[in-house]
This record gives structure tokens, sequence and C-alpha cells, in this order.
């Protein structure tokens, strides 16, 4: 069957429910409504000739212009070699989507896995809990419109450019190779003279030693 | 949100509640199983992945359409040539480019050369993991003359990046072909060696057959791909169900378990179908090498890549089973949405329904059956 048909056979079946195929720019999929899913994906699993029993891919994207979080639905048969992409949406502020749990455990992972990253709730979802980040985790990365929080417990994830940082310990030697060694003195002054190219470190290496023998 | 609820234990009897990793020798990467169980049977084993999450979706959607190649290398290290496939078959059918004939070849080569490289890792690993250490070093061995035969072709080891959007980076190199027909050579003759060496190993046998089966139902309803679904008796390959690239153009068996150690669908039939699948691997590039068409190996692809607004599903057949690659573009330079569907995130969703009644000492068998590979999962 191709997607047009199995298309056809659920508008059959369900109306008003099922949206019209979008036209084939390159996939094409169908938006149905959020309370029917469950419904429609049983009815896909089980009708003869259809058959769809490999949940392939369940995901979400974002349409902060639009408001909705779309969840797709990727589904094929091994039998028939056919498959068709559903779409639901749900509102941005509070999405919540019937969970699919029951149709394949599959979805078990990947509802959990959108949950976890788009803050999606799946009713009727057996074990809802965050996946990859930790369950006191604030926020869902994969919106559009994530703030990173600037840290997590006291782990920072924004790092100074490290050139600036050497540059300011650099800073600090030097001014505390000043404040040790007085400038007039002659013989101080040669000493560090030849510890430099044993260094062999920075251009402004000299002020590297001296910080021991104060200690 | 809800929260985890762990069985009460019962101290009374030989109830315990055991992390088993997250650094663990034989969990493959940085993952961790909370164990419960009753002395030496496990209740359950739930698996807690993330270690390694490093937001690749989240990136692909701030670095442009070609910027994007380099990281799915990271998606799944031990065998980025499929990740590189996946997403240049993705955008190519965005933008609509023809991939020369040679190019497609090429991709063919050097994805069949990584997927045995993988599948050296995976029962290597599963051998050293069931007890048996000699064999890694065979495998590795073997490994290690892949990695510089794809070394002389890419330039790399480990992560590749060598296919592009619209073809691949570079030609073969001048003498290359008789190099790998020679690596091929001495490889297939590895095999029978590798089948004494340990397949057919009386106490390897025992302790893989009839464990963790996994029926064929069972196997379609989680969603398993790849080596495992075949593992279960289900004779499905993309690259022969759904050909994509060059595959139509070549003659190869798809192994099936067949319960060789007893069940169909144990850990015994995941491990075999993998070496039996390297022999094909072997035929395919024999195959793709013999027939390697002259010409371009890189499409004209416009140099900013600005593909008209929307979404794609491509599919790959990746080491450890179907990668897909969904990508929503929104007519910008950038990806709106990259999604990768991988093999062993669900490959994880299962173990933790299969371990229930099963030695603790099994979980090792059942992880390194299903080749699950962390950063894959985590992505």
């Amino acid at each position: 069957m191709t997607t047009t048909e199995i298309h056809e056979k659920l508008k059959a079946q369900f109306g008003e429910a099922v949206g019209p195929l979008s036209e084939p720019k390159v996939d094409p999929f169908a938006v149905v409504k959020t309370d029917r899913i469950v419904e429609v994906c049983r009815f896909l699993k089980d009708a003869p000739g259809v058959e769809l029993d490999f949940c392939e891919d369940l995901t979400a994207v974002d349409w902060p212009k639009r408001n909705v979080i779309e969840v797709v639905y990727h589904l094929f048969s091994y039998k028939h070699r056919h498959g068709i992409v559903l779409k639901v949406e749900a509102a941005r502020a509070e999405p919540s989507v019937p969970s699919v749990e029951g149709v394949w455990k599959a979805a078990n992972w990947m509802e959990r896995e959108v949950f976890d990253l788009f803050g999606v709730t799946f009713t009727g979802h057996p074990d809802l809990r965050r996946v990859m980040l930790p369950d006191d985790w604030v926020g869902h990365p994969l919106r559009k419109d994530y703030q990173e929080a600037g840290g997590f417990h006291g782990i920072p994830n924004l790092r100074e450019n490290p050139l600036v940082e050497l540059r300011r310990i650099d800073e600090i030697r030097i001014a505390e190779h000043a404040k040790n060694n007085p400038p007039p003195a002659p013989a101080a002054a040669k000493a560090p003279a030849p510890a430099a190219p044993a260094g062999g470190g920075a251009p402004p290496a000299p002020p590297a030693p001296p910080a021991g023998p104060k200690a | 949100m809800s929260k985890l609820v762990l069985r009460r234990i019962d101290r009374n009897n030989e109830e315990m509640l055991v992390n088993f990793g997250p650094q663990h020798p034989s969990t493959h990467g940085v993952l961790n199983f909370l164990v419960e169980t009753d002395g030496e049977v496990m209740r359950r084993a739930i698996p807690d992945i993330g270690y390694l999450h490093r937001s690749l979706e989240k990136i692909g959607e701030m670095v442009g359409y070609p910027g994007y190649m380099p990281y799915t290398d990271r998606i799944d290290y031990l065998a980025a040539m499929f990740a590189n496939e996946g997403y240049a078959i993705a955008v190519e059918k965005l933008i609509k480019v023809e991939v020369p004939k040679r190019a497609q070849y090429l991709r063919a080569v050097s994805c069949e050369l990584n997927r045995i490289a993988s599948h050296l890792v995976s029962i290597g690993t599963m051998a050293t993991d069931i007890g048996a250490v000699t064999p890694l070093v065979y495998a590795l061995r073997e490994r290690e003359a892949i990695n510089d035969l794809v070394e002389a072709l890419c330039g790399a080891r480990l992560t590749y990046n060598y296919h592009r959007i619209g073809g691949v980076a570079f030609d073969a190199p001048e003498g290359w072909r008789d190099k790998v027909l020679r690596f091929l050579d001495r490889f297939d003759s590895l095999l029978q060696e590798w089948d004494r060496l340990i397949t057919w190993n009386e106490i390897y046998l025992k302790r893989l057959g009839g464990v963790a089966v996994i029926t064929r139902e069972q196997a379609v309803d989680y969603g398993l791909v790849g080596p495992n679904l075949r593992g279960s008796g289900v004779d499905w390959d993309v690259r022969r169900d759904i050909p994509y690239g060059a595959y139509a153009d070549f003659k190869f068996d798809v192994p099936v378990g067949r319960g060789w150690a007893g069940t169909v669908g144990d850990a015994f039939d995941r491990y075999y179908v993998r070496v039996l699948e390297m022999a094909q691997s072997s035929r395919i590039v024999r195959q793709a090498l013999e027939k390697l068409p002259e010409g371009e190996y890189m499409a004209k692809v416009p140099r900013k890549i600005k593909p008209e607004a929307g979404e794609v599903l491509s599919r790959v057949e990746s080491a450890r089973g179907e990668m897909a690659y969904y990508v929503v573009s929104d007519g910008t330079e950038r990806a709106y949405r990259v999604r990768a569907r991988t093999g062993s995130f669900l490959a994880m969703g299962i173990i933790e329904d299969v371990s229930s009644g099963l030695m603790i000492a099994d979980l090792v068998a059942l992880i390194a059956s299903l080749d699950v590979v962390a950063p894959e999962t985590d992505r």
C-alpha cells in the first residue's frame, strides 16, 4: 500500500480526526487530532492489510511561532513494507499527548526522551522519567527558547577564554616578582637572567622561579 | 514528574540493590544499571543512561548543514561512517542532489569496512565479557588493519568525517584497492579461525545458549533493529529491503538467527549473526571494488546549502541496526531540527523487561549481545 492509500483508509475510519496529507514537498505527513492518536495508532497496528508493527521513530519539533509542539510518529510495517508519518500538535504552555506505549513498547523510551528534552507530558505512560538528563535538571533543552541555567549544582557550564585566564595568571606572577625583587640591586637582577632560558616557557618567563624561595 | 520507584528491599531475605556501573568494564561505555537482586538472580535491572549526553541534536540546529558532518561521527564512534552516511543522505534528499556512482561505491566500501571493524569490537568484547580474554586480541588485530586502510582513505582512524553532502571527501588512493583485497583474503580465513577459536567452544555455547531470549514479537514491539532484530528471527535488512546508495547492485545474504545454540533469539544468535554478517560485508566490499566505476566522487553542491522548507527521514543500516535521521528544514542555512534515531537507545529500553529472572552474570551477556554503545544511546 502507498502512503496515500493508508491515509485514505484512515480517513474512512476516523473522518475529521485525521487531517489531510501534506503536499509531498519531501516526505508527506498527516496531522491527527491529539485526543484520538491512540485509537488511530491501534487501528493502524491491527487493521488487516496495514499492520504497522514497527514504531520507527517518535520525536518532537518545537514551533514557537505557531505556539505548538509537534510530536512526530514514523510508523512502518515489516510485513507490507509501507509506512506513514503522523503528527499531533500540543500547546506549548502545557503540552500533553496521550501515550502510545500500550500500542508499541518502543514508544516507552522514545516518549521518555521527548518528555525529557521537550517537556511534553504523555498521559498514561507507565514510567515517565527523564532519561538523558539528571532528574533535577531545570528546563527542556531542545525547546527553541531554552536558556542555559549557567551551571548545575555548582558545576559551571561556561568557562573563561583560557588565554585570558593564562594572561591573568602571568600578570599576577609578574607583579609578585616585581614585589619580591626590588629593581635597584644589580646582583639580584643578574640572578634570574640565566634561569630564563632554562625555563624556556612563555615570553614573560623570568618571573617563574622566584616564588619558591619566598615560601 | 514521576520518580523511579524501587522495590522495597527485604533485609531478612537475600535481596539487594546493586549499582552496576557507571564505570564497570563490561558496560561498554559509561552507563549505569540499578540491579534489584535476590541472591544471584535479578529481579530487574534498570538502565540509567545519559552520562555521555552531548546534546548533539541541539548542536545540529546551531551549525550549518555541512558543518554538522563532523559531529555525526561522535554519535557512534565505533561506526562513524554510517552516521556520516545517514546524515548525508538526509540532506541530499532535502536539496535533491544525485550522488555520483563512484561516490556511492566508495561509501559502500567504507561503510562495510567499518561494519567489520565495529562487529569485531562487538564480538571481541563480548567474548571478554563472558570470560574468554584471548579472542579480543585477534579481533583488535584485524580492526587495526582496517583502521590502517581507512586511514589511507580518509586520514582518520576513528572519527572519519569522510562522507560529504553530495559524495565523499577523497577518492581512493592509488593501490588502495589491492591492499583492501589482500586484507580481505586474510580476513576470510580469520573468520574460520575465529569459529574454531571461540564460536563453537563448548563453554561459550553453554554460557550463551538459551540466555536472555528475545522473541520475534518482542523484538519488533520494542523496536529493536539490525543484528538484534535478525537474531530474533526477523528477516529484515534495510540494505536489501529498502536499498539506498549502491546496495541494489550487490549480491549478499542476510543472516538470520536460527537458534544455533538452542533457542531462536538468545544471546548466541545475536552474537553469531554478527559473525556471519562480517563475511557478507567482506563479500560486498569485493563486489564494490570489482565494479568500482570511474568518474567524479563528488556531486556539484552549492557552497551555501539552503534547502526549501520540508522534512525528510533517511534510513541506513548501521552496524547497530537501522539508523534514521529526521531532518526538518525551514528554508534557512541551518537545520530546524536534526534527530538521530539510533539502535542502541531502544536496545537499552528492552533490558529492563528482559532482565527479570536472569542471573547477574547473564546481564553482562545480555548487554554485550545487544551491542549497546553508550555514545549512541545518549547522543
